[in-house]
């Protein structure tokens, strides 16, 4: 009964225990690598929605969400910059103006570079020993027919009550500030918010980066509005006037048109940051008004140092931690990964929190398919334009009732695209009014403005967001 | 039949189970992990030795993350730099998690080893949980 391939591991030696489980008979030379494979890494079976390059080095999101717009627009407003206004300023003004301007764009190209590249802190998913552990602590011998209650654990931090909720995908309880995202399927320490226009979350590695580029961004769209201003004001002078002046420099009428309306969203966007920034808050908390103190009890944001210089250099120039997720640790050979298909996916819950962030302008949403714009919270109204599909970022966050009922009915639903049907208990009853119109306005459906609560109701229009979703 | 027992040991590696410390979310975000000692680890390890240990752990993460003068500087050079600096250099979390690791190593080598358990890396688990395995000793039964 002796088995050659066995290997005895001596467990004192290893630095970390892989206890090996006693082969089975016969199966051993099929089932173990073979010594001349090369061994996988970590990030080759990351349960995550996620894309690698570079071997692991660079992580960003599946969907790349508008990322490629983004880069463009910058590229081509700066393009067009150095090429018809800087010559003629240059000339007429000063040389440090394409210093400043090229100073800037690169500046603003590697910060959006590194936020979209860079993981945002996400938490690895609990081993199995871990959640079985867990498990037993919570001893709840729930039935296996449906996903047994939520789970929540009260704690205490600087005398506020802090709920931890439970992942059920991470099957793990998120640590505090810690938010799931669904589009990237992934636990995120400190999360912000899921960004489309640079592709992946904001979260506690990447804020500053983020930081840093729409602050820079602001800047760099403020000046090209600015050199463009002065440029043709300059060229119209002398009685030529404003059609001549562009007539001679066409291309600064597109920038002017872009940074137009980039400039008020994007400098809205920086402001409600630093706003964050200097009270050591997250989106997510202040959209859900979790430190807003709207019940009696005197409640107070416990993660704020209490200073606004300390919070700023907290949060941005505090240490910087480390990836936990080890993509490009080696696989022990024999090691089964969890994997993603036996984990049911959360369908995306329609609890918006903010997606598009400083829309560059709502006309441009308004283009854009459904797709990808959604209600931005955060200065402007949510416009009708806005679509609960796929889009969306969520923190999943929703009442608890809805994993449940979610879990139950739709299995195994594919990652993040053509969305699994939402069931609208939202914020923005506007949004899932829109949606009703917006694809097919032959469909007779009553649409009344209230948010389906009702048992039977509920169901209907689940179903209904069904057929709409697969109209799209 | 003594044959076949101590084929048995060979076949089946010693039998381990675990046990998780939990983080200590009470001061906030920060990395600290519980000091209570765990139960299943009472007849193997003395409660103050575990606690000097988990302690030590505690200290050694608030130092990688606390905000001072150094991590300031650090912060301000990396964000003049649009942050290219990471890429080349290490960062004082990094230099300390490699000490964690040292002093783990170390912990396990002397007291812990002895005693049939083994501390894993938090890092290894994504900072959640410090786990500890417990390995049953079945040397002194088979050994004859």
């Amino acid at each position: 009964m002796k088995n050659c391939e066995y290997q005895q591991i001596d467990p004192r030696a290893l630095p970390t225990p892989t206890p090996t489980p006693p082969p089975h008979l016969g199966h051993d030379s099929d089932k173990t690598e073979e010594p001349k494979r090369r061994p996988r890494r970590k990030w080759q079976v990351f349960p995550g929605n996620n894309r690698f390059y570079c071997d692991g080095r660079i992580i960003m999101a599946r969907q790349s969400g508008v990322l490629p717009l983004t880069l463009g627009l910058i590229l081509i407003t700066s393009v067009l910059f150095f090429i018809f206004d800087c010559p003629f300023l240059v000339k007429h003004l000063t040389s440090c103006i394409p210093v400043i301007g090229g100073g800037l764009f690169v500046f603003v190209v590697i910060t959006l570079l590194q936020t979209s590249l860079t993981d945002p802190g996400i938490l690895p998913r609990a081993t199995p020993d871990e959640a079985a552990d867990i498990e037993k602590q919570i001893n709840n011998p729930g039935n296996t027919g449906y996903r047994p209650p939520p789970r929540t654990k009260e704690i205490i931090i600087n005398q506020q009550m802090v709920k931890l909720k439970y992942c059920f995908t991470c099957k793990m309880f998120r640590p505090p500030r810690t938010s799931h995202c669904s589009l990237c399927d992934n636990c995120v320490e400190r999360f912000d918010h899921h960004c489309p226009w640079v592709g992946n979350c904001v979260g506690k590695r990447n804020y500053r980066f983020f930081y840093a580029f729409i602050v820079s961004l602001s800047f760099l769209t403020a000046f090209i509005f600015g050199c463009v201003t002065t440029h043709l004001a300059l060229r119209a002078q002398g009685g030529k006037g404003l059609v001549f002046a562009l007539q001679e420099s066409p291309g600064s009428a597109v920038e002017l048109v872009i940074c137009f309306f980039a400039v008020w969203s994007i400098l809205g966007l920086s402001g409600f940051h630093t706003y964050l920034v200097a009270s050591n808050l997250t989106t997510n908390e202040d959209i859900k008004g979790s430190w807003s103190g709207k019940s009696e009890e005197h409640v107070t944001n416990p993660y704020s140092h209490k200073n606004i210089f300390i919070n700023c250099c907290s949060v941005l120039c505090g240490p910087m931690p480390p990836s936990l997720i080890d993509r490009r640790g080696l696989l022990p050979a024999d090691e089964s990964v969890q994997t993603a298909g036996v984990d049911i996916v959360l369908p995306t819950l329609a609890t918006k929190n903010v997606c598009t962030q400083g829309t560059k302008g709502l006309l441009e949403s308004a283009t854009i398919p459904p797709l990808l714009s959604t209600s931005c919270p955060q200065g402007k109204p949510p416009s009708a334009h806005t679509c609960p599909d796929s889009g969306p970022a969520v923190n999943s966050d929703p009442s608890p009732e809805l994993p449940t009922s979610c879990g139950a009915r739709h299995t195994a639903s594919s990652h993040g695209d053509n969305s699994p049907p939402r069931h609208a208990k939202t914020r923005s009853k506007k949004s899932k009014r829109a949606a009703l119109h917006i694809p097919n306005p032959s469909f007779e459906v009553p649409v009344s403005p209230t948010s389906p609560d009702a048992g039977p109701s509920s169901k209907r229009r689940g179903h209904e967001g069904a057929s709409f979703a697969s109209l799209h | 039949m003594a044959e076949t027992h101590s084929l048995q040991d060979l076949q089946q590696p010693a039998a381990s189970s675990k046990v998780f410390v939990q983080r200590d979310y009470g001061s906030g975000t920060i990395s600290k992990f519980q000091t209570k000692f765990p139960s299943e680890l009472e007849s193997r390890i003395d409660k103050q030795q575990f606690e000097e240990t988990i302690q030590t752990l505690n200290n050694l993460y608030a130092e990688a993350e606390k905000l001072g003068g150094k991590s300031y500087l650090e912060g301000c050079l990396a964000c003049l730099t649009a942050y290219t600096v990471f890429l080349c250099m290490e960062t004082h979390y990094e230099k300390v998690l490699k000490k964690i690791s040292r002093y783990i190593k170390d912990q396990n080598e002397k007291i812990y080893a002895p005693r049939g358990l083994l501390l894993t890396d938090p890092i290894e688990r994504g900072l959640r949980v410090v786990e500890i395995t417990i390995f049953e000793d079945r040397n002194i039964g088979s050994g004859r």
